[in-house]
């Protein structure tokens, strides 16, 4: 398929990676002490899972999926806010698919459903806000959820029902911020983080002079990226490079998309309608610091946590539950203690193991094959014509 | 002569000269009934003088099968008829809840003969009976029930099957939606012929007849939710024929049709069934692009989306290159492909060479497939 299969080449990945593993044999790593690299965004945890691309490296680099997957790090407190305003009476409820399966502490927006409540998967938030012209009897109320990927069409939609006076509509925020959520990595104390691959899509958004100080401050290779397996490993062979020269730059990979200043219209629509919270709660990441986003005074009239009367109870994760650990590279998903027994896709404990973009719902799903396995594998693959 | 009434009920009946009252009522009682509404209302679930309208005009009418008189309860079918075609009998039951009733490419009724000779034939029996079990919501439009039915009259005449019995049954509106069928079907199994889902050896191949993700990806836009236009088709098609071909001539070790769940699904149940390892490389998929591009802009995987005409077929190395001659050579297996191999270990587990070069898991969906935000 044009504009599809050219970014999936296998003759180009084979020579990407032999480039990577080239650059990799001069830095005198070893796979017990790997060069790390994090991609950020879970857009770019599922393209490494679903095209196989793990396996593909040298053992000498290890791929840390990092917090970029808004549905992993959402707290449990909000999604039981989410499910109590989905149970409210006459209320209609619009989610992205992804999620509606992430468990509260009183279950998931699914369970919410089969108890009765009206639950409605979107693609896009103007679909809910068309539900709530059909459904003129109902509020309905969008979970916004995402980085600045999704904000600017939530807060591009809240100004068309504003514009068009349709007031049945809500928006239940859970927008999330990139940069301090980076630079919380950046601070840990445990930081093992060698380069980034950067979040493209955000990027088309805020544009790439935001992350200048992840390489002047904390001097880290940082490359944004696409989301196609030959630009997440194209990526790669631009952080391997930098690491080999003993360079820190932001580069920009994703030149097809991602223009330096951002997109202007997006950037203005999200400061527009929403200010940044004070602090908010990230699954398995604490307390971050103007990393929420909230609506502003003149919008607060769509804001569902003051029309439901939100106060939001932060809930521990359950006891057993990694994902914390998980989200900041410290375990990859198979060390935590319930992955695959207690956790799993179709019981998940972590959100983490919910999305298809959470580390331990990819490895579990794509990646859990001894290397053996995979050796014997490709002998028999030989043979098939 | 009669004539239709404002109110939908019959006009009365021209008396024929010197006929006495009571036989001119008892000839128009015996006169087949007519179902003159519009829509099914619960009179015609309620076991009356209405119901058996609906049944002899709608159901038995458009079937074809209006001649035969009153209805036994049940089908009776001579045991040596069977027995001269094979020595077991397969039997499976399936039902049908599709939404849109009609979408392109097919429609409930289509589906539900399809679907259960399909699951016959799988097994390498010979599908014959089908009974037809029909759930009518209150409401659904006359027209609509006949269209099915005389869908279902085609299907099953392509399909070289009989509906030998049926069911129907009304409820109030709401407590289902429009129209569900359960078909279950009888067929006789060849002599010496056992595909298994536990069949599948190592050395074996997995092949397939056609394009997979078509009915899947159909249903999803004639849902209208999505506002995707697409011109891609239902796969909605009987296979016996087909079967029957690569059975008769070829070592098949076992056979699914790769319906809910998709060809992941599938392939998991033939690993984890016959305890072994199945390799499949994903660039033999056959998908069509329309498939490919809807998949893409909703961040959906071909591999689990349904099938209506698709079957997996494992065949022993030997079998393979006649096994994909007679595939092409079918009208029903245009797409056909080799997918992989099957080999030892790791048992109970399915692994996908990407169209990268790269390799993993190729695991069965937990629930839905689930949209991803970005």
């Amino acid at each position: 398929m044009k504009f599809v299969d050219e970014f999936r080449d296998p003759t180009h990945a084979a020579a990407l990676v032999r480039e990577i593993g080239e650059r990799v044999a001069t830095l005198g790593r070893s796979p017990s002490r790997p060069l790390k690299i994090m991609e950020v965004c879970g857009g770019h945890t599922h393209s490494i899972f679903k095209y196989g691309i793990e396996q593909m490296l040298p053992p000498s680099i290890e791929l840390v999926h990092g917090p970029g997957c808004p549905v992993c790090v959402l707290p449990v407190g909000r999604v039981d806010d989410a499910v109590k305003i989905a149970e409210t009476p006459g209320v209609l409820f619009a989610t992205y698919g992804d999620a509606i399966r992430v468990p509260g502490s009183r279950g998931s927006l699914l369970d919410a459903k089969a108890k009765g409540a009206d639950v409605r998967t979107v693609y896009s938030p103007l679909d809910s806000l068309a539900l709530a012209r059909k459904n003129p009897d109902k509020r309905v109320v969008f979970f916004g959820l995402g980085f600045e990927t999704t904000a600017p069409s939530t807060a591009l939609t809240v100004l068309e029902a504003e514009a068009s006076g349709v007031d049945n509509y809500f928006v239940f925020s859970n927008h999330i911020t990139i940069l301090p959520t980076i630079k919380a990595i950046l601070d840990a104390p445990d930081l093992s983080i060698d380069g980034f691959i950067g979040p493209g899509h955000v990027t088309m958004v805020i544009g790439v002079a935001a992350y200048g100080f992840i390489a002047d401050t904390y001097g880290k290779p940082f490359v944004i990226a696409g989301f196609e397996p030959l630009d997440v490993l194209q990526s790669l062979a631009m952080v391997v490079e930098q690491i080999a020269r003993g360079e820190a730059k932001i580069e920009n990979q994703y030149r097809r998309v991602v223009r330096e200043g951002g997109n202007a219209v997006a950037q203005d629509a999200i400061e527009r309608v929403f200010e940044l919270r004070p602090h908010f709660e990230w699954r398995g990441l604490g307390t971050i610091e103007h990393s929420g986003l909230t609506f502003r005074e003149p919008y607060a009239r769509f804001d569902a946590e003051k029309a439901f009367a939100i106060r939001t109870v932060p809930v521990a994760d359950p006891e057993q539950c990694q994902c914390g650990d998980v989200l900041k590279g410290v375990i990859k998903p198979w060390e935590c203690k319930v992955f695959g027994t207690a956790c799993t896709p179709a019981v998940p404990i972590g959100a983490c193991m919910v999305s298809s973009e959470g580390a331990c719902a990819a490895y579990y799903q794509y990646g859990r094959v001894s290397t053996s396995a995979r050796a014997e594998a490709r002998r028999e693959l030989k043979v098939v014509r | 002569m009669t004539g239709r009434a404002s109110n939908g009920m019959l006009a009365p009946t021209t008396p024929r000269a010197g006929e006495p009252l009571l036989s001119r009522v008892e000839r128009v009682r015996r006169r087949e009934g007519r179902v003159r509404t519009e829509h099914v209302t619960l009179a015609h679930g309620g076991g009356g003088k209405a119901m058996r309208d609906l049944i002899d005009d709608v159901i038995l009418g458009e079937l074809g099968q209006r001649d035969h008189g009153e209805l036994e309860d049940q089908a009776r079918t001579p045991l040596e008829e069977l027995s001269s075609r094979g020595d077991r009998l397969a039997f499976t039951t399936d039902s049908y809840v599709v939404t849109p009733l009609f979408f392109p490419g097919g429609d409930i009724g289509r589906l539900a003969v399809n679907g259960t000779v399909n699951d016959l034939a799988v097994s390498g029996a010979i599908p014959l009976h089908l009974s037809l079990g029909l759930i009518l919501e209150e409401g659904l439009p006359i027209d609509d029930l006949r269209r099915v039915m005389r869908s279902v009259r085609a299907a099953a005449e392509i399909a070289r099957v009989r509906i030998v019995t049926g069911d129907t049954k009304v409820v109030a509106r709401g407590a289902a939606d429009k129209l569900f069928i359960n078909t279950s079907g009888v067929g006789v199994m060849r002599r010496g012929i056992s595909p298994s889902i536990r069949g599948a050896c190592p050395g074996d191949y997995v092949i397939t007849n056609g394009f997979i993700g078509d009915h899947g990806a159909a249903i999803l836009a004639a849902r209208g939710e999505l506002a995707l236009e697409t011109t891609v088709e239902s796969d909605t098609r009987a296979l016996g024929g087909l079967i029957g071909e690569l059975v008769g001539a070829c070592e098949v070790h076992a056979m699914r049709d790769a319906t809910r769940g998709g060809l992941a699904t599938v392939l998991n149940e033939l690993a984890l069934g016959s305890d072994v390892h199945v390799y499949v490389d994903e660039r033999a998929v056959p998908v069509r692009d329309e498939v490919r591009g809807m998949c893409e802009l909703l961040g959906l995987d071909p591999l689990y989306l349904a099938n209506e005409g698709n079957v997996v077929f494992v065949v022993a190395e030997d079998s393979v290159t006649r096994a994909m001659e007679l595939l092409r050579a079918h009208p029903h297996g245009a797409g056909a492909a080799v997918l992989g191999r099957v080999s030892a270990s790791p048992e109970g587990m399915v692994t996908l060479r990407t169209q990268l070069g790269g390799e993993r898991v190729l695991d069965m969906l937990v629930g839905d497939q689930l949209p991803r935000i970005c």
